[in-house]
């Protein structure tokens, strides 16, 4: 396998072993009566581990930052500056040459509700979108795709074998990975939708699972006929995904094979976004974050890989990136210390990250309540000062079009104190 | 179904079904599937035919090479100083050209193809012990424990641990009490290591001082297992613990930590004495004075007999078995058992067996690709035979070997596992399986060994009308009925 022709099978293999899995749903079926509206495009990255803020936009201007540290404290000519204040980590380098562009902003202390320090809990949290854990049930991106129901009919998808959290609920939301394709000359298919026919749960999935082949195989054929993406649309039969146990095992070939794959991944999701009833929202997951000790390198490729996914998602998304917003966020952040072992522990603020098109230019988006000791929650995680639901609840009102009474009641309840981020597009 | 039922509105059904059927459930709830002849082997008594699983001694040992930990732990170690002696040969190779060792990397090379190759074994060797074994109930039961302690192949230096850990540290306890079963976990260096409790250093210890005078303060606490202990293990996330008593908790573990290389106890549990955190603890409103590594034992006693470890663990062990919204009463009678026996797992077992919502004919697990796939080839009377194609099977179906994604372990809901994409690579795998296994079965027969008494008309019907036996195959493989269980 080369990495000019990398084909489906392999890009899954691949995406596996880096953790990553993309989701992506809702479909632009009634574009014509909404006109621009339907264009908009919004990709949300969840970060799954803790991803630690401090790394990926370091605070080198505070003076409180390098003392707090220690060992894994990043200097002012290591990073890539934005301002006076916060640098961007060395491997976000699409990021910041987007930043460079105003199209790219972070949000330096940014937070769900939850504060329990648990990556479960504040992941159901963060996909939920409640106010605390158990709150719902169903997903915010799922209930976003309820809401516009009545507007414009939007279907549900993701990529990945399994469900999250974040697209469940009422609306059947499909799902797709690459695969080898179904042959559409058996029986099977037909038998099975008929054998499913009274059951209230393999029954609805099943179908979509079928029609979002369809529409796969089409966006595949439509992404290998444009040579920038190199990416093959028919999976070679007998390519068989390397059996590797252990994807930590990675040498530095690997890890470029693995930029590459993510780089792909965010191509490949870009260039569905801009098929012709391809889905207008999408979400990545990234996992890995969880860096307790040795922190430095670890991040330094997870961050590497998610700069590539954002990387290949600008450039399969071409001119329709213009349309689009994406935001990273992660459950939770991590200690303003370093902790004895080269990492850092369970914390609570983080960085997130708002890029693409349609973005306005500005500075950062929250407060930033700085490192000194008083400042610090609990006397060891950056403060938070900015509930994300309000950044969410922006840019779905702003830039989707989602109707704010909505927002309120039935995507976001119970978030009046997070007051929605306006003007970011 | 044949079953007779008096049953108050809003009550769970305390009525059992019929024989045929308590052992159509018996084999494939309980179990990893049927295996031919299994179900009419479990029907004169389905809950004798689980309860004579349970053992004191524990589960089976799965047959592979069976290196332990320690050995294991250093044949790592080997490859990691090899690979940074081959990485300073390339940096050498810059400045001075060709004049590099070839044998060394190719040491290095072999090192790590003979690692990945162990951690595949280990985990062919469990796969064949579940599709082989007559006591998957027993197997069940081990890989439930298995995924509550989940350590992971995201972790290099941890997966070649797990089939040791699985082997050392769960598989011999999952009968005996909880306090030993967790103890066995959170002093294995394969968890040590997963959840980064070996490095972690008390603040104030003796190796901390002596760090710090010689490396700028870089040694101190890691709190990752600690507070996964609490969260996941034992009391569970909602039980009102606070940051405080997590960290009380990682400080009262300090020492707990694996041998170095040239250190008596190499590659197994070691208390470091002097890494310790000296002082009390204080750790959900109990006081725990000055100790060694008996602090940190005695935490994990008072966890195990605590109730809400009994509540978090007991409505997990429900809803692995019965439902991913298992009645109260179950839960509650699995509760009390644990309770009345101080923690004793063969006697919560055998709770769970008597249980009569435990017996709800009604399916609603949806199996994950692991139990899926086992229990195809168990229907065959088969196993997997090569590493090589299972892996991608599994990761394909997203179940990568040995690689949960977090310490929460797998997914057993079905809401994660029966999504639209998860049934098309079932159903992709399905063909192939049937394509290659299926011209040499009798589907119709097959249908009923693999069901018994759950083989529904529909199901019967769509084997019966097949045009091949591959298709009929496929149809009973990907049937709800077969997936659920």
């Amino acid at each position: 396998m080369t990495a000019q022709v990398m084909n489906r099978r392999s890009l899954l293999g691949l995406g596996a072993s880096l953790g990553i899995s993309v989701n992506f749903f809702g479909s632009q079926a009634f574009a014509a009566s909404e006109g621009d509206l339907a264009k908009k495009k919004l990709v949300v990255v969840i970060c799954r581990g803790g991803m630690d803020g401090l790394s990926v936009s370091p605070p080198v201007g505070d003076a409180n930052y390098t003392a707090l540290r220690g060992s894994i404290a990043m200097q002012r000519d290591q990073v890539r500056m934005l301002d006076e204040t916060f640098g961007l980590h060395p491997a976000l380098k699409t990021v910041h040459a987007l930043a460079q562009q105003g199209q790219a902003r972070i949000a330096p202390a940014i937070a769900s509700p939850d504060r329990a320090r648990s990556h479960f809990e504040a992941q159901d949290v963060l996909e939920t979108g409640a106010s605390g854990v158990y709150g719902a049930e169903t997903g915010w991106l799922n209930r976003t795709l309820e809401a516009l129901a009545p507007v414009r009919k939007v279907e549900g998808l993701s990529v990945g074998t399994t469900a999250p959290l974040i697209l469940r609920g009422k609306v059947q939301a499909a799902s797709w990975s690459p695969g080898k394709g179904v042959d559409e000359t058996a029986r099977l298919p037909t038998l099975l939708q008929d054998l499913y026919r009274n059951d209230p749960m393999l029954g609805p999935a099943f179908a979509r699972g079928l029609e979002t082949e369809t529409m796969a195989q089409q966006a595949m054929t439509a992404l290998s006929a444009t040579p920038a993406m190199n990416v093959a649309a028919a999976s070679t039969p007998n390519m068989v995904q390397p059996a590797s146990m252990s994807p930590t095992m990675a040498n530095d070939r690997q890890n470029r094979a693995g930029s590459e794959a993510a780089r792909k991944l965010g191509s490949t999701l870009g260039g569905f976004m801009t098929q012709a009833g391809g889905p207008q929202i999408a979400a990545i997951s990234l996992d890995g974050f969880d860096t307790h000790a040795g922190q430095l390198g670890q991040i330094a490729t997870r961050l590497t890989y998610m700069d590539a996914v954002l990387d290949g998602l600008h450039s399969g998304l071409g001119a329709e990136w213009k349309n689009t917003v994406v935001i990273a966020v992660t459950e939770f952040g991590r200690t303003a210390r370093v902790n004895g072992t080269g990492g850092t522990d369970h914390g609570t603020a983080s960085t997130g990250l708002i890029l693409g098109g349609a973005l306005k230019k500005g500075g950062i988006v929250g407060d930033w309540p700085g490192l000194a000791q008083n400042a610090l929650f609990e006397n060891r995680d950056t403060a938070p000062t900015l509930d994300m639901r309000g950044l969410f609840k922006g840019v779905l009102a702003d830039h989707i079009g989602v109707d704010r009474a909505v927002l309120e009641s039935k995507v976001f309840p119970d978030s009046a104190a997070a007051k929605p981020v306006t003007g970011l597009v | 179904m044949s079953k007779i039922a008096c049953q108050r509105k809003g009550e769970p059904d305390l009525s059992l079904p019929s024989k045929d059927m308590m052992a159509a459930i018996a084999v494939t709830r309980f179990g990893l599937g049927a295996r031919p002849g299994e179900i009419d082997a479990a029907k004169s008594d389905p809950q004798g035919f689980l309860t004579a699983q349970i053992r004191r001694e524990g589960a089976d040992i799965p047959q592979d090479g069976g290196e332990s930990a320690s050995v294991r732990f250093e044949q790592m170690r080997d490859y990691q100083q090899q690979r940074r002696m081959e990485r300073q040969q390339k940096d050498g190779e810059d400045k001075t050209a060709a004049n590099a060792p070839k044998d060394k990397v190719m040491a290095f090379k072999d090192a790590q193809r003979d690692l990945r190759e162990k951690v595949g074994a280990d985990f062919l060797a469990r796969a064949q012990l579940g599709a082989s074994t007559p006591a998957s109930f027993r197997e069940r039961w081990a890989l439930f424990w298995a995924n509550h302690f989940t350590v992971s192949a995201t972790k290099q230096i941890t997966s070649v641990l797990i089939g040791p850990f699985e082997r050392e540290a769960i598989r011999p306890y999952v009968f005996n009490s909880f306090e030993n079963l967790l103890t066995a976990s959170s002093t294995h260096p394969a968890m040590l290591t997963y959840l980064d409790q070996a490095q972690s250093i008390g603040p104030n210890s003796r190796a901390a001082v002596y760090v710090g005078r010689r490396r700028n303060g870089k040694a101190g606490l890691n709190e990752n297992l600690a507070r996964e202990i609490l969260e996941l293990h034992t009391v569970g996330v909602d039980a009102g613990y606070t940051q405080n008593d997590v960290t009380e908790f990682a400080r009262a573990l300090t020492g707990f930590s694996v041998g170095r290389d040239n250190e008596d106890r190499a590659g197994q549990f070691m208390f470091r004495d002097n890494a310790h955190e000296p002082g009390a603890r204080t750790i959900l409103a109990r006081r725990y004075g000055q100790g060694d590594i008996k602090q940190g034992l005695a935490v994990l006693k008072d966890l195990s007999a605590d109730p809400r470890t009994a509540r978090h663990v007991c409505g997990k062990i429900a809803r692995h078995f019965v439902s991913d919204t298992p009645p109260k009463s179950l839960t509650e009678r699995l509760e009390k058992r644990w309770m009345d026996t101080g923690g004793d797992l063969a006697a919560v077992a055998k709770a769970l067996v008597e249980s009569p919502e435990a017996w709800d004919p009604t399916p609603t697990k949806f199996k994950t690709p692991y139990e899926y796939t086992l229990s195809t080839w168990r229907l065959i009377g088969a196993q997997p035979s090569a590493i090589e194609r299972l892996a991608p099977i599994l990761t394909g179906l997203g179940q990568k070997p040995f690689s949960p994604p977090s310490p929460k372990g797998w997914a057993e809901d079905a809401q994660t596992w029966a999504s639209p994409d998860g049934l098309i690579k079932r159903m992709q795998w399905a063909q192939g399986f049937a394509a290659a296994v299926a011209d040499r079965t009798d589907p119709n027969d097959l249908a009923k060994q693999a069901l018994g008494e759950r083989l529904t008309p529909p199901v019967a019907k769509a084997v019966s009308r097949a045009e091949t036996r591959r298709e009929a195959f496929a149809l009973l493989v990907m049937s709800p009925e077969f997936q659920r269980r």
